[in-house]
């Protein structure tokens, strides 16, 4: 019964850690979601991303959805959360959204507030550039 | 509640739980299958189902223990679903529903929650009242084109 429940929690540990992956790289954080984004998730991630942006200077959050089909509300509020945080020296962008998510987006007007791209090279090639006017 | 008038019937009872949002997701996602809905569909129902049952989580419970029910049903290509729960209740439902209207937003609500079932369901209903629980039914016609 014991390693039963050993065994269960680093699974589920694993599967945790695998929701979605990061990394950071001079002040750009890139965020790769592996599972549907609703409030669980967001909470867990919040708290993550926080610390991350606090820590690495992070100034520029490229989130990518080209994994996952599926975002609601709390996705909403997590990308307001981290765009009030960093709204005045950096941006967000998106990038794989599908039609689904882009329609979120757009019913919650997000799709004014963050960059949103195809994929995660035009959104690298974008930030190059230098000005991202919005 | 009597299922032999519907075409299809099914009811789970879940703790109030966040892990347990993916999961009510699945099922009524699932439930829906036999209607041949489209990707569209799906995903409307996933959405409309996330937000109500987060928000019993969420709000009804204020993230503590409690028991949510859904009972989703089919009759006559209309899918429709119930989502209860016995928490706190909401005293003015008119502002609950206002886009952006949030009693949470230190908790990063986004208020839109509403919206959303609104936008992707066809009809959306709220009975609720102070510390009498919430009921949202919420009903959808899949592969209404032809
Ligand atoms: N099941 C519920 N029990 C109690 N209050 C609720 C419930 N569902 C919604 N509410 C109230 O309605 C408000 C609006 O809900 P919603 O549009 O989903 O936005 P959000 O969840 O982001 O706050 C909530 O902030 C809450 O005050
Ligand atoms: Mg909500």
């Amino acid at each position: 019964m014991e390693r039963e429940g050993e065994v269960f929690t680093s699974e589920e540990m694993e599967r945790q850690r695998m929701d979605y992956i990061y990394m950071v790289s001079k002040g750009c954080l890139i965020i790769s979601l592996n599972a549907e984004l609703d409030h669980h998730l967001a909470e867990e991630m919040r708290h993550v991303i926080d610390g991350i942006i606090d820590k690495r200077g992070v100034y520029r959050i490229i989130i990518d959805f080209s994994k996952i089909d599926f975002m609601d509300s709390a996705g909403i509020g997590l990308i307001m959360g981290r765009y009030k945080k960093i709204r005045d020296y950096g941006d967000i962008s998106i990038v794989g959204a599908n039609e689904s998510i882009q329609r979120i987006l757009l019913i919650s007007g997000l799709h004014k507030i963050v960059h949103i791209y195809e994929n995660l090279n035009q959104a690298m090639n974008h930030q190059k550039g230098g000005h991202n006017e919005k | 509640m009597k299922n032999n008038i519907y075409d299809n019937y099914c009811e789970i009872t879940f703790d109030s739980k966040s892990e347990n949002e993916g999961f009510a997701r699945v099922v009524a996602a699932s439930f829906c299958t036999g209607l041949d809905p489209t990707l569209e569909e799906i995903s409307d129902i996933k959405t409309a189902v996330s937000e109500a049952v987060t928000n019993a989580i969420v709000h009804g419970y204020n993230n503590g223990p409690g028991e949510i029910s859904m009972k989703c049903m089919i009759l006559d290509g209309i899918f429709t679903v119930i989502v209860h729960d016995d928490g706190v209740g909401i005293d003015n439902i008119h502002r609950a529903m206002e886009p952006l209207f949030t009693t949470k937003p230190e908790m990063e609500r986004s208020g839109m929650g509403f919206s959303f079932m609104e936008a992707f369901m066809d009809e959306l209903k709220v009975e609720s009242a102070k510390n009498k629980g919430t009921t949202i039914t919420m009903k959808k016609r899949i592969g209404a084109q032809v």
